[in-house]
């Protein structure tokens, strides 16, 4: 087998802010492979952005080793960290996190300007085009976030993610603030990428939404208690036509006397 | 350090901010605007009075009645009218590298000519004043050492003069009366203007000091002496050795005279402007860094408001210099902008000032450079408390931040 993308050895991470100490992941291993889709679920307070912050390089561990794509990511320091974020890693944040009164197409050209490399400017506008592309709003590149429905906010927010071509898809509760049909057009975006070969890793309160992915961790008390593959998982575009069966019925019932 | 996209980083958020741009800059516009006026309209005096007192003439050393020392119930200058014309023939007589002096005899008087009268000063000097003056005619001649010893009727008048009593034809032939005594009128002045004291240097009637002494002021003292040495660098000897000869005719009593060169008189007309510009430039100076501070102000309000924001940048992978530069550039932008804005808005009030005052108004490179340099300055100095402190943040933190 393949070297793991992750590889998490015993992992924690204690908070030691104010009085108490809060240990909010407590010796987490895990190994997650090239291609993989996996969704952490969990009840609040069970540490799972806390290993997601970890996992995406903005926090460093209490204690325990972390191999990011084969380097020991617990030994680099701010910037390099920075630079693991921009080369090896994509975000989606629950909130989308898009820059106010800027366009998509600069929202997805941002990740670029802090690329190690300097890329120009026809290159970065190319690429930020293919990547809106990939999430199928090229012809919205010109609008502002305010101008744009929530799942289309996420879709560029997905789009950002993707333009430095990572490794490794992070998405803590990409759809949390989205309704159920928006929800499973995301998925489907995340589905359409991991065809393509990208590993995501996502977090999700809603069954529904975990049954979308190849693998289900769930998070107790800041450990791993379960690890299974998703039998039967669900399929986006199965879903979305269901789900638009589903209303058409519903108008139809409305509207009958 | 990724100075290109960093550079487009802050244009980008610039513009997504204009009103707050705008507004940032604004402290900046009115602080370089106000120093741009105030040391255009500064430089203006200085450079009306320094020609006003070139114009006065080159080397000159004045002797006025009575002494600045004042001291108990001792009076200023001309307070003891003890200064004669045999102190002037003194000095010209025996100090070395004297080359003209002039006795002068103030007085006002009513002048009249073909029924027209006019209040004028008249003037009793000898006929070196018009050298030691850098002083043309434009007509006619200046009366001679003989008129002046034989206390001759004649008279040379300014333009003012000349355009009060003989409007239309020339004044040189005709005769004007003062005191009822009628002066011919032998040679018209070319206009000189006004002095840095603002009084019309050509509202005046030139007569030997002798004719002013006996028929129109009735004094047998001067107003004062004009003396012009041969080279600058002679002037503090002559000084010297006037004062020393002065002395020495007043046998031991206490001095009642004053020797000034025309430096030092120069000097304190200057020293005015200079002390006026130094002024305006202060409090110029003064808003220039209320304005850095306003600019300081918003930029940390800013970085408040936008902790989300760097918390993105931060999360895709900006380092911590990235942010502070973007920040730097951004106060530097804005400043800078303000400042260029600013040396517009300055040059222009200057300009509308000197076109409604009529004052001279002489607008500076140097202090366009020094303006422009000092806004980029102001720029990155109040821009770096801000920049740090949002280089500083924690990215997760910074995208908890609501
Ligand atoms: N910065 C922090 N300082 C102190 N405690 C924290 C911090 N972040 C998270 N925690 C605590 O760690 C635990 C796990 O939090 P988190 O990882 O956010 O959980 P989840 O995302 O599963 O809801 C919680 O008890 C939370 O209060
Ligand atoms: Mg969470």
């Amino acid at each position: 087998m393949a070297a793991p993308i992750v590889k998490l050895d015993n992992i924690h991470k204690i908070y030691a802010s104010g009085e108490v100490e809060v240990h909010a992941v407590r010796g987490i291993s895990l190994e997650i492979q090239k291609g993989e889709f996996i969704a952490i679920m969990g009840s609040s307070g069970s540490g799972k952005s806390t290993l997601m912050n970890t996992l995406g390089c903005l926090d460093r561990p209490t204690r325990g080793s972390y191999l990011l794509d084969g380097i020991n990511v617990s030994a680099l320091n701010r910037n390099e960290l920075a630079d693991m974020r921009n080369q090896k890693l994509g975000f989606v944040f629950q909130g989308f996190n898009l820059l106010s009164r800027t366009s998509a197409l600069e929202n997805v050209e941002l990740p670029m300007l802090y690329a190690p490399r300097r890329i120009s400017a026809a290159e970065m506008r190319e690429r930020a085009m293919h990547s809106l592309e990939i999430v199928g709003l090229a012809a919205r590149h010109d609008h502002l976030p305010n101008q744009l429905s929530g799942g289309q906010q996420q879709r560029v927010a997905i789009a950002r993610a993707l333009v430095n071509r990572p490794q490794l898809l992070l998405a803590d509760e990409p759809t949390g603030n989205l309704d159920t049909k928006t929800s499973v057009e995301v998925m489907g975006v995340f589905q359409k990428l991991n065809d393509a070969g990208i590993t995501i890793v996502m977090v999700t309160h809603e069954l529904d939404i975990a049954h979308f992915c190849k693998r289900n961790l769930i998070v107790r008390d800041g450990l791993v208690v379960r690890d299974e593959l998703v039998v039967n998982r669900s399929i986006a575009a199965e879903e979305m036509k269901k789900h638009l069966a589903a209303e058409t019925a519903a108008k139809l019932t409305v509207a009958a006397p | 350090m990724r100075l290109v996209a960093t550079t487009i980083i802050a244009l980008r958020a610039l513009r997504r901010n204009k009103m707050r741009s705008v507004l940032t800059a604004l402290g900046m516009i009115i602080g370089v605007g106000a120093v741009i006026a105030m040391v255009s309209i500064g430089n203006g005096a200085k450079v009306q009075v320094e020609a006003s007192i070139a114009s006065l003439g080159q080397n000159i050393i004045s002797v006025f009645p009575g002494t600045l020392t004042t001291g108990g119930a001792r009076g200023g200058w001309g307070s003891a009218s003890t200064l004669t014309p045999e102190d002037a023939l003194a000095i010209q007589a025996e100090i070395a590298g004297v080359v003209a002096v002039s006795p002068e005899v103030r007085d006002r008087q009513q002048v009249l000519s073909n029924g027209l009268n006019w209040n004028t000063s008249i003037n009793g000097v000898s006929p070196d004043f018009l050298s030691i003056r850098d002083w043309g005619l434009a007509e006619g001649v200046i009366f001679t050492d003989l008129e002046v010893r034989s206390t001759a009727k004649v008279a040379v008048i300014g333009q003012t003069v000349a355009d009060q009593l003989f409007p239309g034809s020339s004044p040189v032939g005709q005769t004007l009366r003062i005191r009822n005594i009628p002066f011919k009128i032998i040679g018209l002045l070319k206009p000189k203007g006004f002095n840095y004291f603002g009084s019309d240097q050509d509202d005046t009637v030139l007569i030997p000091y002798t004719s002013a002494m006996r028929r129109v002021a009735r004094r047998t003292t001067l107003s004062s002496i004009l003396i012009q040495s041969t080279t600058q660098n002679q002037m503090p000897r002559i000084q010297q050795e006037i004062t020393d000869l002065l002395q020495q005719r007043r046998q031991g009593r206490e001095p009642d005279f004053t020797v000034r060169n025309q430096m030092e008189l120069a000097e304190a007309a200057t020293a005015t402007s200079r002390t006026m510009t130094g002024l305006l430039g202060a409090i110029a100076g003064v808003s220039l860094i209320v304005g850095g501070i306003g600019i300081m102000n918003i930029m940390l309000v800013s970085v408040t408001e936008r902790t989300r924001e760097i918390g993105i940048r931060l999360a895709i992978g900006a380092h911590d210099h990235d942010i502070r530069l973007q920040f730097l550039i951004e106060a530097m932008v804005l400043s800078l902008m303000g400042g260029a804005l600013g040396i517009l808005i300055g040059v222009g009030a200057s300009q509308i000032v000197s076109q409604l005052n009529g004052w001279p108004v002489q607008v500076s490179s140097a202090s366009i450079i020094v303006a422009f340099v000092f806004s980029g300055a102001v720029g990155i100095g109040f821009g770096f408390y801000p920049a740090h402190k949002a280089a500083k943040l924690d990215p997760i933190e910074a995208l908890r931040f609501e």
